[in-house]
């Protein structure tokens, strides 16, 4: 059986939570559903599943590789054309620790958008069933299950006082 | 400082989505104006890159002149938007809210026009490729890393790269509000910009943890930034009263002291212009009051310490600049007008509750710290450079010419015109922000007061 989305539009946040509620008493996984809102709430505040994520992993790579590029890049330009200059040695270190510098925090703050992006799962090439009251502040409660469920989805969303049902 | 009404989403969208769905009637005049300032400008450069940089008043010994003397005041207005967006959000502070976005907006116009200057100021700006591009374009000679040269455009993309990268991932849950209330062209260019963003709690929880951990990583990068522009100044051998051992610290804070000031008054403008009455509210501005005393006072401080430090080493070369900043006409009379409007006029101002809170006192304040931050900079390029010291071997003072003035003029037309450009297409004061103070707004009694209160995550 094909797994078809649901939505439901709601008006305020208690009748969305009551609309998570009443999903969970019908069997509905918290995998399928997401709550769709124009601004952050608080974590739970739809008694929605804690969202898991490896955004902090990312900037540490991205300060890896921007380290590695500044070094490389300003001991590769001092040793292609290696002029001393006041008696200094060719690699002088202060100066190559500002590029490095800038280096490492260049790459760990591309590769944290990078991260945001892609742990948010952006972009979305494929617009999904949605309702453009939600950036007028309702808030949206999207299912995507089984057909077969989408009677006890409906109820739910029905006993919770939903505006709106709409499927694809 | 929760003095304003209660808004509802409808109310919150109609009003900071004004200055894109509705034009209003000033804006294509004030942008023509604008527009006519910075062609004169233009046709400046080209007779200065034309004729060479003997139209300025630029000579030896006085090399740097106007142009640097903007280039690093533009760097300092560019330091408050990251700063205080990133500090404020670190710290939570409620007020951040409607500022948060008009200040990193700003921090990327001030850094693109600080960018032009030293461009300019070569006089040959083909030729910056070869200076800086980490590239070997001729005969395997490669930048010199050992300049500050390089360390400047470093330092200084790192942080427009950040700041725009910063500024555009708060933007996407704007970018798909936009979407929803466009038709056409607009709405396909918003779908593109909002990336399929539909707001659900994993997108939002990326959002915040972003916010805070872009704030954490954007913040050294504006430290290293002034930073790196006081070593500009460090590094030139031949001018002793530039090697002040506080010259970082003591660039860093003048440069949020004058970036501040100039979000404070920038919000005042974007509140006159587009009614933002009841976003950028008297609370915010009066905070923002508050926190320039601090850093009015901090930056004092350091002034104080670079000019005792420089005394106290007895050096010649030091203290003939001090003799020049405080005896010689017209430098002293500058310098009197910088300490006056830079400290004691602004901050006996901010002293007040109820000058904070009115307006127009407020943006005096403001504009007479960018003037006093202006002037500071002069005081430190030109003085230093009349003076005779080793290598000196012309003796001569400076006069900048009429392409000066015009060009350095056009700059303020050239962030005015970006920042009205910018809101005409995209929000100023960031939506899904102020809609989450609202969310979180409540009300506690406490015996027989009722005090307006936030819920605070954490």
């Amino acid at each position: 059986m094909a797994r078809r989305p649901i939505l439901g539009v709601f008006d305020s946040a208690n009748s969305a939570a009551d609309a998570g509620d009443g999903l969970r008493r019908a069997g509905i996984p918290e995998t399928d559903v997401d709550f769709l809102t124009d601004t952050p709430y608080p974590e739970g505040a739809f008694g929605e599943r804690e969202e898991p994520h490896r955004l902090y992993i990312f900037p540490f790579i991205g300060a890896l590789l921007g380290l590695t590029s500044g070094i490389l890049l300003t001991s590769m330009t001092q040793v292609a054309y290696p002029m001393v200059t006041g008696g200094k040695p060719i690699l002088s270190i202060p100066p190559m620790a500002v590029v490095c510098y800038e280096g490492t925090m260049l790459g760990a703050i591309l590769f944290t958008v990078l991260g945001i992006i892609f742990e948010s799962r952006l972009p979305k090439l494929k617009a999904g069933l949605y309702d453009t009251r939600i950036t007028e502040g309702y808030i949206g409660v999207l299912v995507n299950t089984e057909e077969t469920q989408h009677g006890d989805v409906e109820a739910a969303f029905g006993q919770a006082g939903a505006v709106d049902i709409k499927r694809e | 400082m929760q003095e304003g009404r209660v808004l509802s989403t409808r109310e919150i969208n109609r009003d900071l989505l004004r200055s894109i769905l509705d034009t209003p009637r000033w804006f294509w005049p004030v942008v023509t104006v604008l527009g006519l300032i910075l062609l004169v400008a233009a046709i400046a450069i080209g007779i200065m890159v034309n004729r060479g940089l003997g139209v300025t008043g630029l000579n030896r010994p006085v090399a740097w002149g106007f142009f640097i003397t903007n280039f690093v005041f533009w760097i300092g207005i560019s330091h408050a938007g990251v700063m205080l967006s990133a500090i404020l959000r670190l710290a939570k502070a409620e007020w951040r809210r409607p500022a948060t976005r008009a200040a990193e907006v700003l921090t990327l116009f001030s850094l693109m026009t600080a960018m032009i200057m030293p461009i300019v100021h070569t006089g040959r700006p083909w030729r910056i490729l070869y200076w800086v591009f980490p590239y070997d374009f001729a005969r395997g000679i490669w930048p010199n890393i050992r300049t500050p040269l390089v360390w400047d455009p470093s330092a200084i993309l790192t942080y427009l790269t950040s700041s725009t990268l910063f500024v555009i991932i708060a933007l996407v849950p704007d970018f798909a509000v936009l979407r929803d209330h466009t038709t056409g062209i607009a709405h396909r260019v918003y779908s593109v910009l909002a990336m399929g963003w539909e707001g659900n709690a994993r997108q939002w929880k990326l959002q915040i943890v972003a916010g805070v951990l872009l704030s954490a990583l954007i913040l050294p990068v504006f430290v290293s930034v002034h930073s790196i522009v006081s070593w500009d100044f460090g590094m030139a051998a031949a001018v002793k009263s530039w090697h002040s051992t506080v010259f970082a610290p003591y660039f860093v804070v003048g440069a949020v002291h004058s970036g501040v000031s100039a979000v404070a008054f920038a919000l005042i403008l974007l509140r006159w212009c587009y009614g933002w009455q009841d976003y950028i509210r008297h609370e915010h501005i009066d905070a923002l009051g508050r926190l320039l005393i601090v850093v009015a006072t901090g930056w004092f401080y350091f002034l104080v310490m670079e000019i005792l430090f420089g005394m106290y080493g007895r050096e010649a070369d030091e203290l003939m600049v001090r003799q020049t900043q405080f005896t010689y006409w017209p430098y002293n009379f500058w310098f009197i007008l910088f300490v006056i409007t830079t400290y004691f006029i602004p901050v006996a101002l901010w002293l007040s509750r109820a000058w904070r809170r009115n307006l127009w006192i407020m943006s005096i304040a403001c504009i007479s710290v960018n003037v006093g931050m202006w002037l500071e900079r002069f005081l430190i390029i030109v003085p230093g450079l009349i003076n005779k010291q080793l290598f000196t071997f012309v003796w001569a003072d400076y006069r900048p010419s009429i392409f000066e003035y015009i060009i350095i003029g056009s700059t303020f037309a050239l962030v005015t015109l970006l920042m009205l450009l910018f809101s005409r297409v995209f929000p100023l004061v960031p939506l899904y922000d102020v809609k989450e103070g609202d969310v979180l707004r409540t009300q506690v009694q406490i015996g027989r007061r009722t005090v307006p209160a936030t819920f605070r995550e954490d």
